[in-house]
């Protein structure tokens, strides 16, 4: 029978067996400040919290399968890391004089991951797939606009516009794919979706299901062979877990929470093993009001709010100070950033004094009324992001103070889009766009673009804003666009239809033993291929050998 | 008893239907689309792009055209493919996620009718002792504390601060260049955190079962007949209590069927398990109908099954059932 004493080991055995399978870990060289030479080798291992769905990128719309696509495949053209476009596998391109057609000329000697050649074939059939209405993409409005495609020869592709069209040159960054593999083949079933084949600096290798993706460098890329031989995308859906598996240096990279940033990983053993880097990411967060209600008709209204908001508190209390203040859609190490526009400081005051001219009056109780009624409203924040939510109570707290009464409601991301933002059922937002790397922001601000599922929901309509966000997109010069867009700037930030609250750093860590590593406008993933580990930093050896 | 297993296995038809009807519905009345979900707020994806997604998927037609398209396939087991953008077969994404999370949830399991079974019996022998209340207490703080945070604690210390064990994942990064040996090992240093922590949850549950039925039984006068034979206590208890003490825990083995593939959201998540419980949050996630449905139909189906494995067992086990 069981008792006191076979009980006491039976408890002992999950102890024993974890010192059985204790088997010390290597404890990699402390040094990592030497910066050696280049070599080949070694492995990076990242963290996703998704796992891609779709390796033929116009299929996907997840982050995890662009990601990994990024490194199989190459686009006609690229941006750079100060986000000026330049050729990727085109060499050149010419923009005719009307600005309607641009030739590109490919790379000569180009080879898929299978050994035959790149050509502009390839090019034309990955126009032809995108707009083809059978395939399931959601890429295919750039291309939409495409009058005319040629391929001139082998290497010389052209295309014609209607109509001059700004983001037309960057459009044709998308992945380019290969002909041979998928013509005259249901795309949505290719196997190539698993086992992609393009012509970037990384081959693809294995996909474990629901664990891991991995590439390895491929030696013959047009650019140079990578030096790091692999690439692991490991998936780990817990971001709590990843970061525990940073701490212990299973993964290299990783994107950090402010709080990890500034408060969980400022000590000297993480520090020893990881570099910390931080750049502007390309999205910022605002206040969106619904225009079409009564209540934030008036400018006045808007710009008082924009004062009652103090958007460096959020800053310094949120982000920890990783973020700078939003002053309109753009980003300000971005060529179209317009930084002179009117500002809006913290001022109680002044937001006051702009309600009062609006026909606001605080009463006894100090609540702000007009015509009896008073200043009210509910902003929707979506669940799950903490950011948002927390940002929202500060500001509740700051619009108390002079009178107005903020309600806040978290929603699922779905249930806000479809029954709030959709219906425009719905007061004010707390949100946030991407900000794309090429400054056309058309969608969202032109007043062509409010109808259901269309992104300017908030109603936003203003005839100088329409003329020149028109005029910007059917500017090839980007002097000439630069004028437009400072002018678009200057105009939102009188009407601030939206407040526009920051622009967050992306803060990532990775670990020391990588160098190369220049954080720029564009990140720092922008010159992966020159990255390297000096020979003695190596750490995963066995794998340095291994060819595609 | 054929008429009987026949009978409930008739009842099952309409059971499962009615399961998958209501599943159905309940599911598409969730606001949000598939593939819409990261579409939506896109700038680059326009609304004739997203009509073409949403045709593609048949999600223009009528809900009751979507169910009936879906069940007349689903009766000749054609799982249908998912709407996940990789659009492979449900069955296959299945298949693929099935053998972890039954390893994993037999592993616990075992660990839990080898620990659990003792503690309660002991606990039932030895009432109000010190070390019935020290494991009382033990398998309840077990099953009150959350198991995330038990595992993230265990993560801590176990693969952080001790670095012996691995944070997460199944495999090493180079489990393909390991031996047999040494692939046994990793799988196994992988799998300690997460089988013993699952397991530490349910052992309140089946210990007090345990404890409850044999306290049960000893109450009962042929035990004190027992006894007053003059029977070694050991024997009273092995042979006469126990035996009858073990009876409500078939049924508990047998409700537990469809737990087996069941995974746990968050402790996989946690863990990083690529298993059938992450399988199902990110389709509802990404709203991927057919792999939400493939799944509930299979859970659906081996909980009525296991129902009646336990029915069938207990009758097996026990005379009394069977002759009455």
């Amino acid at each position: 029978m069981v008792n006191k004493k076979n009980l006491i080991p039976l408890c002992l055995i999950p102890l024993c067996l974890c010192l059985l399978l204790s088997c010390g870990r290597k404890k990699d060289p402390a040094r990592y400040d030497d910066p050696g030479k280049p070599a080949f080798g070694d492995m990076i291992i990242t963290g996703s919290i998704g796992e891609p769905s779709n390796l033929i990128p116009i299929l996907s719309v997840d982050s995890a399968s662009h990601d990994v696509a990024s490194y199989v495949y190459n686009g006609l053209v690229k941006y750079d890391k100060d986000l000026i476009i330049v050729g990727d596998l085109a060499e050149s391109w010419e923009i005719s004089k009307d600005n309607l057609s641009i030739t590109f000329r490919l790379r000569k000697g180009v080879r898929w991951h299978d050994g035959r050649p790149f050509t502009a074939h390839d090019v034309m059939y990955t126009y032809r797939v995108t707009i083809d209405p059978k395939t399931p993409t959601a890429y295919s409005g750039d291309f939409k606009l495409v009058r005319k495609a040629e391929v001139l020869d082998d290497h010389t592709f052209r295309v014609t516009y209607d109509k001059p069209f700004a983001p037309a040159l960057i459009s044709w960054s998308v992945a380019m794919l290969p002909k041979h593999l998928l013509e005259g083949k249901d795309i949505t079933t290719s196997p190539l979706k698993r086992k992609p084949v393009g012509t970037g600096p990384f081959v693809f290798t294995e996909w474990v299901p629901g664990d891991r993706v991995i590439l390895t460098a491929n030696p013959d890329y047009f650019e140079g062979r990578p030096y790091i031989g692999r690439y692991m995308m490991k998936i780990i859906p817990d971001t709590a877990t990843m970061f525990l598996e940073l701490k212990n240096s299973s993964i290299d990279l990783m994107g950090l929470t402010p709080l990890q940033y500034v408060k969980q990983t400022d000590y000297p053993a993480f520090e020893r093993e990881f570099n910390r880097f931080k750049f502007l990411a390309s999205v910022y967060t605002y206040i969106g009001y619904n225009l079409r209600s009564g209540l934030f008709k008036d400018k006045r209204v808007r710009q008082a709010l924009a004062h009652a908001i103090n958007k460096q508190e959020i800053i310094d209390g949120i982000l920890l100070g990783q973020g700078v203040e939003a002053m309109g859609p753009f980003k300000p190490d971005m060529w179209a950033y317009n930084g002179n526009v009117k500002r809006y400081d913290y001022s109680p005051e002044k937001a006051l004094a702009l309600l009062k001219e609006a026909g606001y009056e605080r009463d006894a109780d100090g609540v702000l009324k007009r015509e009896g009624r008073p200043f009210e409203f509910t902003i929707l924040v979506n669940q799950g992001n903490v950011v948002r939510i927390q940002s929202a109570e500060l500001i509740q707290r700051r619009l108390s103070a002079i009178g107005i009464t903020m309600k806040i409601r978290v929603l699922e991301w779905a249930t806000l889009v479809n029954d709030f933002i959709d219906k425009r059922s719905y007061e004010a937002v707390l949100l946030g766009w991407t900000i794309p790397n090429d400054p056309d922001p058309f969608d969202v601000w032109h007043s062509s673009k409010q109808g259901p599922k269309e992104l300017n929901f908030i109603g936003f309509e203003n005839k100088e804003v329409d003329d020149l966000l028109v005029r910007a997109r059917h500017t090839l010069d980007r002097g000439e666009r630069k004028k437009y867009l400072d002018r678009l700037q200057e105009v939102l930030a009188e009407e601030q239809p939206y407040t526009f609250l920051f622009v967050p750093y992306s803060t990532v860590a990775l670990h020391k033993r990588f160098k190369a590593v220049e954080p720029a406008p564009a990140g720092i993933m922008y010159n992966f291929i020159k990255w390297y580990v000096p020979e003695n930093q190596m750490r995963y050896r066995s794998n340095a050998a291994v060819s595609p | 008893m054929l008429r009987y297993l026949l009978k409930r296995l008739f009842f099952m038809i309409p059971m499962v239907f009615g399961i998958t009807l209501i599943s159905f519905a309940v599911i598409h009345l969730v606001p949000g689309e598939p593939g819409a979900l990261e579409a939506e707020m896109n700038p680059k994806i326009t609304k004739e792009a997203r009509e073409r997604i949403r045709s593609f998927y048949g999600l223009d037609k009528p809900l009751y055209v979507q169910y009936w398209s879906w069940l007349t396939r689903i009766v000749r087991l054609d799982f249908g493919t998912s709407f996940a953008t990789d659009r492979r077969p449900v069955i296959d994404k299945i298949k693929e996620r099935m053998p972890i999370t039954i390893l994993i949830n037999l592993l616990s399991m075992g660990l839990i009718f080898i620990f659990g079974i003792p503690i309660g019996i002991y606990c039932a022998r030895y009432k109000d002792t010190f070390l019935d209340r020290f494991l009382t207490s033990f398998v309840f703080a077990g099953y009150a504390a959350p198991t995330f945070w038990v595992a993230l604690l265990s993560m801590i210390f176990f693969g952080v601060y001790l670095e012996v064990l691995p944070v997460s994942g199944i495999k090493s990064y180079d489990f393909g260049e390991m031996n047999i040996f040494e692939k046994i090992l990793d799988v196994t240093r992988h799998l300690v955190l997460p089988v013993c922590i699952s397991a530490v949850g349910s052992l309140a549950g089946i210990s007090r079962y345990m404890k409850s039925s044999l306290l049960e039984v000893l109450r009962q006068e042929y035990i004190t007949t027992a006894y007053a034979k003059g029977l070694p206590e050991s024997m009273v208890i092995r042979k006469h209590a126990l035996r009858n003490a073990l009876l409500p825990v078939i049924t508990i083995l047998g409700l537990s069927i469809p737990g087996l593939i069941g995974g746990s959201v968050i402790f996989e998540s946690i863990f990083s398990i690529p298993g059938m419980g992450q399988l199902f949050y990110f389709s509802v996630m990404a709203r991927d109908y057919p792999t939400i449905m493939g799944i509930l139909v299979i859970g659906a189906f081996l909980t009525l099954v296991g129902n009646l494995v336990a029915d069938v067992s207990y009758a097996v086990a026990d005379p009394r059932i069977r002759i009455g």
